[in-house]
């Protein structure tokens, strides 16, 4: 296992494609269509409730490489959201009135207007979610990250997919365990994960082609287990399926293990959490721009309805409201089981 | 080579709710209990898991082995607390039989002079 992976994008993978990809989704014989299955829910056409949260994904560069990364981000990758993107991006979530910005990746901090984008979507009076990989802030030019994500109260979300190196190393690459418990501990000293009002909780994805289990549970255990064994804080702890989109999808290609993962996903259909998916709730943009139901879709070129605004450019809330939201055979994995979003389980 | 050359197919575990086909309300208070068993309770459903998985080596079922392999790695445990798991079983099962050793002692003794 080397320390950095390429992407599928670099590797010139067939998979590196959203149109591939979903094709390859579309042919795997599922006992049912998620359409199906949101109908015996009532809630097929799916659609919006209320938009309070705009997902921004500042780009795909990142200094990991994880193999189950839906983004296909690497320290490879050069797309990043343009300025002009970005302003719209700010005017919207002020013209819209959205409460939280919730900023993500690859490792939003490498984007080089990070700061002024946590800084001015702060002085809206936003609450600001900043999804991190607990390492980009040890690279050169980035160690002051921490204090200014502390000093504008910025909820930080890390991904650590175990509390052991070995578990963690396998997903993202030899040796990223132990600088991954530097930004922990970085973020503790601020007062992250104190107590102190300042949140950090921490995601983990299943090192493997199995699903999370009950969340609280994993916590529990997760809260005992950093304490005594680094003296490591933390508030929550999101346990989030793998979606078979992007690596992880290649990952199962190669494992030839597609279609029983699906398979599962979809056996653990979850009406419950069927009704709390993040789609009805947030609006994912692109780094160009392009509008999207969730972030997963992103990665697989599956853009809003098309009669809905398709970029933050004319992006307006009434006419998103009455979007249909784009469904397909990969959204079985929010809501298999407790559910899954990027707030964790739903259900 | 058919199914039917094999006693073990990884594909009957998912058919285990098929014993019903015969005494269904047996077969009723036996899941309905089984669920029980695992729910969180005094210990937890991680550690239940755990045990589980020592049990099905002990028993020796490769679908049980299946199952509580992936339940242990869904409730959070890893490799190495599995594999501890298994070795308790196997101490258990290994210290079992020497313990019949004292049987065997006793025989001697009672045959020997």
């Amino acid at each position: 296992m080397g320390r950095v992976l390429p992407t599928l994008h670099t590797r010139g993978a067939p998979l590196a494609r959203g149109d591939a990809q979903r094709a390859r989704l579309a042919e795997v014989a599922l006992p049912r269509t998620f359409g199906s299955a949101l109908d015996s829910t009532g809630l097929f056409p799916l659609r919006p409730t209320t938009l309070d949260t705009l997902q921004i994904n500042l780009g795909k560069r990142c200094n990991q490489t994880c193999r189950h990364c839906h983004v296909d981000a690497g320290p490879d990758r050069s797309e990043s959201m343009p300025r002009a993107v970005l302003e719209a991006c700010l005017a919207f979530l002020e013209r819209a009135g959205i409460p939280t910005l919730d900023v993500t990746g690859g490792a939003p901090e490498l984007h080089p207007d990070f700061r002024e984008i946590i800084t001015r979507a702060r002085a809206l009076g936003v609450h600001v979610i900043h999804r991190c990989n607990l390492t980009a802030v040890l690279l050169p030019n980035y160690s002051d990250i921490p204090e200014l994500l502390a000093a504008c109260r910025v909820e930080v979300i890390a991904s650590l997919p175990y509390y052991r190196a070995r578990e963690t190393d396998a997903q993202r690459g030899d040796g990223v365990f132990q600088e991954s418990l530097v930004g922990l501990r970085r973020l503790n000293a601020l007062g992250y994960g104190m107590g102190t009002g300042l949140v950090l909780n921490l995601v983990t994805n299943p090192v493997g082609t199995y699903l999370p289990g009950n969340q609280t549970a994993l916590e529990r255990d997760w809260k005992r287990e950093l304490r005594r064994r680094y003296d490591i804080h933390f508030d929550h702890l999101y346990a989030i399926t793998n979606m078979p989109i992007s690596r992880f999808l290649a990952f199962l290609e190669e494992r030839g293990r597609t279609e029983e993962y699906l398979t599962r996903l979809v056996n653990a259909y979850n009406p419950a959490a069927a009704t709390r998916v993040m789609c009805r709730t947030l609006l994912s943009v692109g780094w160009d721009g392009t509008l999207y139901d969730c972030d997963f879709n992103q990665m697989l070129d599956l853009p809003v309805a098309a009669r809905a605004p398709c970029t933050i450019f004319d992006a307006g809330v009434e006419a998103l409201a009455a979007r249909e939201i784009a469904i397909g055979p990969h959204c079985f994995g929010c809501t298999a089981g407790a559910g899954s979003s990027c707030g964790g389980a739903v259900a | 080579m058919s199914d039917r050359d094999h006693y073990y197919h990884q594909h009957d575990l998912a058919r285990f709710s098929e014993i019903d086909r015969g005494a269904p309300e047996l077969a009723r208070k036996f899941f309905d209990w089984y669920g029980a068993v695992f729910a969180e309770g005094a210990l937890s459903m991680r550690e239940k898991a755990l045990i589980a998985l020592a049990v099905a080596h002990a028993i020796q079922c490769p679908y049980c082995i299946d199952a509580y392999a992936k339940d242990a790695l869904e409730k959070g445990s890893n490799v190495d607390q599995m594999t501890e798991a298994m070795h308790v079983a196997a101490a258990i099962r290994g210290g079992s039989s020497l313990v019949h050793g004292v049987q065997m002692l006793n025989h001697v003794d009672e045959l020997g002079m």
